[in-house]
């Protein structure tokens, strides 16, 4: 039961995706094309906001709901993993027009078709389980 | 109420987004979508074939429950706070695409060329699909984040590695967008 917060900051999440149209396929691809201001507006305001927040963590003005202090795990490095990594999910993202998280709030839209790029990104993240020895990161 | 019915500006969601990511350290936890899908590799028994999925997945329940809220959300709003399902684009937008064979752009959320059932059963819609989705997934779980990791908390956390895997999503964004797009319908 505890875990019932996560669901409401959820409903929350996809609510604000649909509603923004973040979940519109041609919100990504006119982004791509720079041709409305619309995603670059969302992202970077949630960022500059976001840099207060994580100022107020790392200063420990702000605890968990239990009091323990935010540490906010960094990311892991390397020029191959970042850029390699991060090409083809762009590739991905732009042809599919939607990235992990308004994937999932499209299955609420109830579009059956996003079920198949769901499996295929669930097979994707089994495939670099498999191969992530091999790729250079 | 008219105000939730309409679609939401940037300067909404944004800081929307923020809270969003907020709420979850304050909650003692991360804002991060793509590894709910190593999760369900997890919960698959993806573990039996490499060691990299042999987690306690229960960690991430709290995850999960996220995701069923995503979904929840998207109902309710699709069902209820939604009047009308038109995206008001740049009308060089819908020219663009038009030329590209996308027709009627913006007259629902998403283009029928991609995304219809009929286009879903086709050949060659289930494989854009199903590529698409493989390329997100491991891409991201190469990278270590998708947008909601990278893009929103790491940038926001003055993190290399996410401002590198930024311009990673961009070339590759850029490269479908205007190279590979354009070849596909």
């Amino acid at each position: 039961m505890k875990n019932i917060k996560f669901f409401l900051i959820g409903i929350l999440f996809g609510i604000v995706m649909s509603k923004a149209e973040i979940i519109s396929w041609y919100r990504i691809y006119e982004m791509f094309k720079f041709q409305s201001f619309h995603m670059y507006g969302i992202i970077g305001s949630a960022v500059l906001i976001g840099m207060v927040s994580m100022f107020l963590f790392r200063k420990k003005v702000v605890k968990t709901f239990e009091g323990n202090e935010i540490h906010i795990p960094p990311k892991k490095k390397g020029l191959y993993r970042n850029l390699l990594g991060g090409t083809l999910f762009g590739l991905g993202w732009a042809l599919a027009g939607a990235c992990p998280g308004p994937m999932f709030v499209l299955v609420g839209k109830e579009v059956v078709s996003i079920l198949v790029v769901i499996f295929g990104a669930t097979l994707g993240a089994f495939f670099y389980g498999l191969l992530k020895d091999k790729i250079p990161h | 109420m008219d105000f939730i019915l309409q679609p939401w500006a940037w300067y909404v969601a944004g800081p929307v987004i923020a809270i969003i990511m907020f709420l979850l350290f304050f909650y003692g936890e991360r804002f991060g979508v793509s590894s709910n899908l190593e999760t369900l590799c997890s919960i698959g028994g993806a573990g039996k074939f490499s060691n990299y999925f042999k987690i306690d997945w229960k960690q991430n329940k709290w995850n999960l429950m996220f995701v069923a809220g995503a979904i929840t959300g998207g109902f309710i709003a699709a069902n209820w706070l939604t009047i009308n399902d038109t995206v008001a684009l740049n009308p060089q937008t819908v020219k663009d695409l038009a030329e590209i064979g996308i027709k009627n752009a913006g007259a629902t959320y998403l283009p029928d060329e991609i995304f219809s059932v009929e286009t879903m059963i086709s050949v060659k819609g289930f494989f854009i699909l199903l590529v698409a989705g493989l390329m997100v997934g491991f891409g991201a779980r190469w990278a270590g984040g998708c947008t909601s990791g990278h893009a929103i908390t790491g940038l926001s956390n003055l993190e290399i590695p996410s401002l590198i895997s930024v311009i990673g999503f961009f070339i590759g964004g850029l490269t479908m967008t205007w190279i590979i797009l354009p070849l596909l319908f």
